[in-house]
């Protein structure tokens, strides 16, 4: 079993929905977010271009932030998804330190968290929140093992990127183009 | 000037301990949570989860409020059987806990003490508060009479005040949503088709095959449901066409967008239908079916091509031609946008025609992936006693204008208050609920002076918003999660209802607006308009008329009922008459010419901005709604402030860099109250800068908004008044940049 996650740039319109239904679903303190959204503009006047892309942990395969953990905190489960234990996290920071995508915060209670693809959900068969309240159901959840799988759909049909590809972390987070 | 009222920032609320002692003896008795809620209180623990709709925009999406076991509400996410969202509420809606929670919140009722110059605010208990209201209510009726006392209104519990008024005698109600936002569509396509858009939009964007947007930035206008079904058409291969002179979100996603010169889209319109006519490419068979006026129109814009108005709008007449086609090849499968907020150069009621003519020519209005033909549930009115017939109204001081207007204009309200000899009423006295008047309206001038010439105000509201500050009386409401309100029925393709209960007991010492309404309704010798005990009683027989219960909708939420007529697309061919006085589609409108309007709109030129100076165009954030979320923590959160888009160009010339900070100053010389911070970026044309509308908040209590960006609101004092439907023209307001603070400038 691979979780992956594709996003559709064609359809995002940049509302941050996904960062505030995280907010309420993991109980993110407020000024701190698990995802973000980027936008980027190219071009000038009136040649134009603009990509809005929703970003979050991206789960990557071969990940520097797991490496790195002196506590093994950081760590990978079911799926491919990388966890932080709360318990077990001393706060030291080399995980954020690590990541090419700048995808960790520091919690103001002490220790180091980011996104959890949700697996509180995904265990119970849900979709995860940004995923699953989007407004224009931009985001596709699922396994890469199982061909019918929503994100295995769309990635076999349509022409997608990652980001970062020269990190070599092998990031699961692929983006629709 | 000597002011009746001074502008009080609540934080400073003027008490001392011996009101503060009182009041809190008085609340003991008069908060009597049980009057509110009944028993129910109790038993909605046992619920995880409550209905309700989303009370953050208009747009009401129907969701699930859920509580942990400690009884603490943690999040707010869609009913999937509703249409409005289909399980998935906007960044607003998911963040409308951050409403609830607002430590900033208005907690008890507020009474004005003190002399002018001199005043501020002391807490008072319900009572006290409400038998104030009433007092003055009543001696405003027995000397002017109960016409006298204006309802500004928004959003869903206006109704109930709405009740209020009309049993009290008076006609005159209002909201923003007519003169300041789409009202000269409804007056357009009125015109034209004999109905009018509604909201939610009848627009079948689900299964359209080319969208057109004028202007109208869907996905930074969080319109949950059109969103969602612009995003299905993009999945679909639907062609979008978006004409904005800025880049917008919608035009970024758009196979074509048309960067056009600000205020000339009428000038595009009129060569789009001039290409559809010559070339012959409208639905031949559906205009002489149902459309009156076709050979008047292709006389009337023989001479506007796509030449003539590429000199005006700076579009190539190719792309005009180009986009044409396009439009015809998917047609009827095919919307040319009525927008939302329409109020622009003061002949938007022709614009929006136009746009209802283009549609017609495409057979776009009654079919699939056009416009669909919505139907609503229909629930009966609780029983209550007739009311009284009004003597006069707003129109009395607007004499033989506006004939064609069926709402009342709020700006009207504030000509009808401000004293005029030739008038026979005037208004003396506002209730404003849940709109914040200084944002919501242009001209801050004429609303303060409005104001002044008030003997009472009183204002409902959850938040200190800006225009508490000038209210004699401020009572808090409760928030959308905390109370229960009218079942929601909107038109929609199925007939649905919805039910908004409580997730949790009023905050502070808020109460709901029917309480209130209740409440006043007894004080002023109405109580036979108010028969029902508590409100779920009134809200089960209304359900029950329609086959349902109160039980049953506080599991479901949303019900589905099915259509009463099966014409969801009536004319593909069907013989229909049409509410217009030829009860044909009216290209040329009998009804415009009878008033003495261009029965076909016209193109005319808008002033310019002159040198150094750039047209304020405003929007919409996707994340925001009006100026009600930017004290909203969650919200705030993913954006506090807003920005002015420059040109790279304009940048250049003023050195102005990405970040810093300008204050805004318009052709009046109004310089905006706090600054502004610049976003230098590409997707704003060189002759205009744009923002988000709703920020720059002057009052201080709202802790997370106060002096954050600019108000857009305060820049336009120019107005462009709809000669049609008294809408208000905004966008002919120019700004230029000031570098360093104004204020200390004047000071040294
Ligand atoms: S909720 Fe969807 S549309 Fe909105 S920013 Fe996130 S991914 Fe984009
Ligand atoms: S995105 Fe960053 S935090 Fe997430 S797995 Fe990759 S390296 Fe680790
Ligand atoms: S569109 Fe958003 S704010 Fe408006 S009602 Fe729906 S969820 Fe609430």
């Amino acid at each position: 079993m691979r979780y992956a996650m594709a996003i559709d740039t064609k359809k995002c319109v940049g509302c941050g929905d996904c960062v505030v239904a995280c907010q309420t679903e993991n109980n993110v303190p407020i000024g701190y977010c698990r995802d973000w959204v980027v936008e980027n503009v190219a071009g000038t006047y009136p040649q134009l271009e603009v990509e809005i892309r929703s970003e979050r942990c991206n789960h990557c395969e071969n990940s520097p932030c797991v490496r790195c953990c002196p506590t093994g905190a950081s760590h990978i489960v079911e799926g491919g998804v990388v966890l932080v234990e709360h318990n077990k996290c001393i706060g030291c920071g080399a995980c954020i330190e690590s990541c090419p995508y700048d995808a960790r915060y520091s919690h103001p209670d002490g220790y180091v968290d980011k996104c959890t693809f949700c697996l509180h959900r995904v265990q119970k068969g849900q979709d995860p929140a940004c995923v699953s309240v989007c407004p224009t159901n931009c985001m596709y959840f699922g396994d890469l093992d199982n061909p019918n799988s929503d994100v295995s759909k769309m990635l076999a049909t349509r022409k997608y990127k990652v980001l970062a590809p020269e990190a070599g972390t092998n990031p699961q987070i692929y983006y629709l183009t | 000037m000597k002011t009746r009222r001074d502008f009080i920032k609540i934080s400073a609320v003027g008490t001392g301990a011996v009101t503060l002692g009182l009041s809190t003896v008085k609340l003991a008795k008069a908060s009597e949570p049980g009057s509110i809620f009944g028993k129910k209180a109790k038993n909605q623990v046992a619920y995880e989860r409550f209905p309700t709709y989303c009370e953050v925009c208009f747009w009401k999406c129907a969701g699930w409020t859920y509580k942990d076991e400690d009884g603490k509400i943690l999040k707010i996410v869609g009913n999937e059987e509703d249409p409005h969202c289909n399980g998935r509420l906007c960044p607003r809606g998911t963040g409308g806990i951050g409403m609830y929670y607002d430590e900033d919140r208005l907690k008890k009722p507020l009474i004005r003490v003190g002399e002018p110059g001199n005043q501020s605010f002391r807490e008072a208990s319900w009572d006290e508060a409400l038998d104030l209201v009433a007092k003055n209510l009543n001696k405003i009726k027995k000397e002017h009479g109960p016409e006298c006392v204006a309802l500004f209104s928004h959003g869903t519990g206006g109704k109930m005040l709405s009740h209020l008024i009309k049993a009290f005698g008076s006609p005159n109600i209002t909201a923003p949503s007519f003169a300041q936002c789409r009202g000269p569509r409804e007056v357009a396509f009125a015109a034209t088709f004999g109905e009018e858009v509604l909201s939610p939009e009848r627009t079948d964007i689900r299964d359209t095959k080319c969208l057109v947007l004028i202007g109208s930035h869907i996905g930074e206008n969080m319109h949950n449901g059109q969103i969602q079904e612009m995003s299905e058409a993009i999945d679909n291969g639907a062609t979008i066409i978006t004409v904005d002179p800025r880049f917008s979100t919608a035009a970024s996603h758009s196979k074509f967008w048309l960067p056009i010169k600000p205020a000339t889209d009428i000038a595009l319109l009129m060569a789009w239908i001039h290409v559809i006519i010559n070339e012959e490419l409208y639905d031949k068979e559906y205009i002489d079916k149902y459309a009156y006026g076709l050979d008047q129109l292709k006389t009337h814009v023989k001479n506007m091509t796509p030449e003539w108005a590429f000199g005006i709008t700076t579009i190539e007449p190719d792309t005009i031609r180009e986009t044409a086609r396009e439009m015809a090849a998917a047609s009827p499968a095919v919307i040319v946008h009525p927008g939302r907020h329409v109020t622009w150069y003061g002949d938007d009621t022709q614009r929006s025609r136009a746009i209802a003519i283009l549609n017609a020519l495409l057979g776009s209005w009654g079919r699939r992936g056009g416009f669909f033909n919505p139907e609503a549930v229909h629930l009966p009115k609780y029983p209550s006693p007739a009311y009284p017939k009004p003597q006069k109204s707003w129109k009395d001081a607007f004499p033989g204008q506006y004939n064609l207007v069926h709402e009342v204009l709020t700006t009207g309200i504030c000509d009808a208050t401000i004293p005029n000899p030739d008038l026979g009423c005037h208004l003396k006295s506002w209730i404003v609920y849940g709109t914040n008047l200084l944002a919501s309206l242009p001209d801050q001038k004429k609303t303060l002076e409005a104001i002044e010439n008030l003997e009472f105000m009183v204002v409902i509201d959850t938040m200190p918003m800006d225009i508490t500050g000038y209210a004699d009386v401020i009572l808090p409401e409760c928030t959308y999660l905390e109370r229960y309100d009218g079942i929601r029925s909107s038109p929609h393709r199925e007939p649905n209802i919805a039910l908004r209960m409580p997730a949790a007991e009023p905050k502070y010492d808020s109460r709901p607006n029917y309480w209130i309404a209740k409440e006043l309704g007894k004080r002023l010798g109405l109580e036979e308009y108010f028969k029902w005990n508590t409100f779920e009683e009134k809200l089960d027989w209304q359900l029950k008329k329609v086959g349902s219960s109160l039980e049953e909708m506080k599991i479901l939420g949303v019900k589905k009922m099915p259509r009463e007529y099966n014409d969801l697309y009536s004319l593909n061919g069907e013989d229909y008459e049409f509410n217009t006085n030829t009860g044909k589609i009216e290209l040329y409108s009998t009804e415009l010419a009878n008033e003495g309007f261009d029965p076909l709109p016209k193109y005319t030129p808008h002033p310019e901005p002159p040198q150094g100076f750039y047209r304020l165009n405003y929007g919409r954030a996707p994340m925001h709604t009006f100026s009600r979320t930017a004290n909203n923590a969650n919200l705030t959160a993913l954006k506090k402030e807003n920005s002015v888009w420059v040109n790279p160009r304009v940048a250049k010339l003023w050195d102005l860099k990405n970040g810093q900070y300008v204050w805004l100053k318009n052709q009046d010389g109004v310089v905006s109250s706090f600054p502004i911070k610049v976003r230098v970026t590409e997707r704003i044309r060189w002759d205009s800068v744009y923002m988000v509308h709703g920020f720059g908040h002057k009052e201080k209590r709202l802790s997370r908004a106060y002096g954050k960006g600019a108000s857009d609101s305060e820049l336009v004092t120019h107005v462009m008044t709809d000669p049609i439907m008294g809408g208000t023209g905004m966008r002919g307001n120019f700004v230029t940049f000031i570098l360093n603070d104004p204020k200390k400038e004047v000071a040294s």
